[in-house]
């Protein structure tokens, strides 16, 4: 078995994708589809909860997008959650079942799980945030036992936006996790769900400041705000993990358009310590 | 080191025909009052003693436009390109040189730019001792660039007036030699001869900027807020030329073009440029450096302290080509001069 980093890594090119099928797409919401993956024989994933890979179909293009599967349900077989919003995801919506595409990867670093164990969770997302953010809930979920209390605060523009619903009810029904959503429209009957931003969550939450990490991930507005937020609960910088979203070209820190001053996001993100990044202007 | 060559200058045409036979050899040929790098048939072709060529030979490394892949659009086949022709780079001016070292440096680190490692392989460098500084936009005795970085080139030749000089950087370029028998190995005097040729150009070349090389990367840290890259945006055309020019950038974007048959198709990179506005923006609409203030700053940070940070050279080899190309004349000569300028007159931090 190989891994398709040794794979994408050591082939004649690092620009080569290795072709995978899709084996199965479900609508999320009117703008997402999660696709199922399968790598060839022989090839398998190893990632971290955080990381992407660049999705391209032939004579159309190449885009990067987060692995939604969590490393713990992920071998030959694997998830991404794409959202509708151009010319290549435009074509990644029309493929069935069985079609092709190509894979490169998993770039970048993601969120480093081993320090996270014995912690307490507080997991926040904004919209498709929560794509990559699933990754690291079942995660946690598949090895509950090495973590401590998981808090998930999940803001979405209205009840017809929000991703997973299935999963999210399954999150819902256990003790061991508090899932809380917010939406700008609260059309929806759930038990623990306000009207507003995500930011506007906090009031409701307790946690332990001293063992508790946060995950931000969400669209470019929401971090300033909510990291204000996460600091107002007395977690600290070092604490407090982010990930950021910028154009990608070739996912290996090369092309140089994804560099935040003199970081490149591909290689040296997309998961970030707050405190590495606050300080770059470009950042947020 | 392999003993340096002389090569009599009577010799040279020949040996350009010797390198002919087994090579494409490319050099500087003067073109419509300018310089630019192109195949040549005879030595006869050649302008030796010329200013900066427009566009820098790095187009033999990092080409405008390139095919990474192609394939079959229905996945059954993928293959990877690679630049095959074996070339000679004839007559490759100092700073361009450690333009090439920078680039050897960012095409290896962390991940191994195979497309770039295949033309470096194919392509043999013969460096040119600069003798008098280019045009006035040139600074490369400021930038620690008007001598010849060894890790470059395989071959590099130095003008004595009857015969050339010429170190041997590589086996390689020592082979260039193999079976050519008009050229002698250097001795005693030849090397005193070199060494008063290069001690005497000196003087041609001036310090053009205020600040030292050295300097730079905490003067680019300590500018970073500073109201200059507003100044310079006022002006600034967002035309990316001042990229298109420089021996340092390569940044690209990659592209999918389809063969009109519809069943094959390739991807391709090409330069780009971080001064275009859409450079930064993601789907949704968002621009991460919206403001040609913030990306006229991203470009001469990256210069003069990014790249230094992660390679340990300086982005910037003083060239000069920028400044030639840009049509509002925002040159890094009145760059770094000003940000040092105001740098200096800034009250000194009094220490407790
Ligand atoms: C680390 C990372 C993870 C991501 N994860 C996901 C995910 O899980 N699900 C999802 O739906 N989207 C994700 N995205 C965003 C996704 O990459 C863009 O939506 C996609 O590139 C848009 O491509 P397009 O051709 O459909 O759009 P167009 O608007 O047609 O794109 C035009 C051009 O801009 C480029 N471009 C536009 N936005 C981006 C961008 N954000 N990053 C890189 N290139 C861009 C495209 O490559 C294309 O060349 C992620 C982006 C990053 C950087
Ligand atoms: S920034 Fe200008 S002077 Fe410096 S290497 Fe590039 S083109 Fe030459
Ligand atoms: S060449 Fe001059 S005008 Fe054009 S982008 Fe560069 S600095 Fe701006
Ligand atoms: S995506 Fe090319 S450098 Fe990061």
């Amino acid at each position: 078995m190989t891994s398709l980093l040794d794979q994408t890594r050591f082939s004649e090119s690092i620009y080569k994708p290795t072709m995978a099928r899709i084996v199965d797409i479900n609508d999320l919401t009117a703008l997402d589809r999660l696709f199922t993956v399968e790598l060839p024989d022989g090839v398998y994933l190893d990632h971290q909860p955080g990381q992407f890979v660049k999705v391209s179909v032939l004579g159309v293009g190449e885009a990067p997008i987060s692995i939604s599967s969590s490393p713990s349900r992920t071998r030959q077989t694997f998830e991404l959650a794409i959202r509708k919003v151009g010319d290549l995801t435009g074509v990644l919506h029309d493929l069935q079942a069985g079609a092709m595409v190509g894979i490169r990867g998993p770039f970048g670093q993601g969120f480093p799980m081993d320090r996270f164990k014995g912690k307490n969770l507080l997991f926040i997302a904004g919209g498709c945030g929560i794509a990559p953010l699933r990754s690291l809930i079942n995660q946690v979920l598949d090895d509950r036992g090495s973590y401590g209390h998981m808090q998930i605060l999940y803001g979405s523009r209205s009840a017809a936006d929000l991703m997973f619903k299935d999963e999210l009810h399954e999150w819902e029904n256990r003790e061991d996790v508090e899932l809380l959503l917010s939406m700008e429209k609260a059309d929806i009957d759930w038990p623990a769900c306000t009207t507003g931003y995500v930011t506007h969550l906090f009031p409701q939450i307790e946690l332990d400041p001293r063992n508790t990490i946060a995950v931000i991930i969400g669209p470019p507005v929401m971090y300033k705000p909510t990291i204000a937020q996460v600091r107002n609960k007395g977690i600290i910088e070092g604490n407090i993990w982010l990930s950021f979203e910028r154009r990608m070209k070739c996912g290996v820190g090369k092309c140089g358009h994804c560099q935040i001053n003199h970081i490149y996001v591909c290689r040296q993100g997309p998961a970030f310590q707050y405190q590495h990044v606050k300080d770059l202007q470009e950042a947020m | 080191m392999q003993p340096a060559k002389i090569l009599p200058k009577s010799a040279f045409p020949g040996w350009i025909d010797f390198l002919k036979r087994s090579y494409t050899v490319v050099g500087p040929k003067a073109m419509h009052g300018q310089t630019v790098f192109g195949e040549i048939e005879t030595a006869d072709d050649l302008t030796l003693e010329y200013n900066q060529s427009v566009i820098p030979p790095k187009k033999y490394l990092v080409p405008q436009r390139e095919v990474l892949i192609e394939y079959k659009l229905d996945g059954t086949e993928v293959e990877a390109k690679f630049n095959e022709e074996a070339t000679v780079v004839f007559g490759v001016h100092t700073c361009d040189l450690h333009a090439i070292k920078l680039l050897d440096l960012i095409f290896s680190k962390g991940f191994t730019d195979q497309h770039y490692a295949a033309h470096r392989d194919n392509t043999i460098i013969i460096g040119y001792e600069c003798l008098t500084t280019c045009g006035p936009e040139s600074f490369c005795r400021s930038m620690g660039t008007a001598s010849a970085p060894e890790s470059a080139y395989d071959l590099h030749i130095i003008d004595m007036g009857s015969d050339y000089f010429i170190q041997i950087g590589t086996e390689r370029g020592e082979a260039l030699f193999t079976g050519y028998d008009g050229v002698f190995t250097a001795t005693e005097p030849d090397y005193a001869r070199m060494n008063g040729t290069l001690s005497d150009k000196w003087q041609r070349f001036p310090y053009r900027l205020d600040v030292d090389v050295t300097e730079i990367p905490d003067l680019l840290a300590e500018s970073y807020h500073s109201d200059h890259w507003q100044e310079l945006a006022d002006i600034c055309l967002a035309c990316g030329m001042c990229t298109q020019v420089c021996p340092t950038c390569y940044c690209f974007d990659i592209r999918d073009e389809v063969d009109v048959t519809l069943s094959v198709g390739k991807r391709v990179r090409s330069w780009d440029s971080c001064q275009i506005d859409s450079f930064a923006l993601v789907a949704g609409g968002h621009n991460f450096r919206e403001t040609r203030a913030a990306r006229q700053r991203h470009r001469f940070m990256r210069k003069g302290k990014y790249q230094f940070d992660a390679t340990g050279m300086v982005g910037c080899v003083g060239c000069g080509r920028c400044a030639t190309a840009c049509l509002v004349d925002i040159t890094p000569i009145k760059t770094f001069n000003e940000l040092y300028r105001r740098q200096q007159q800034q009250p000194e931090e009094v220490e407790a």
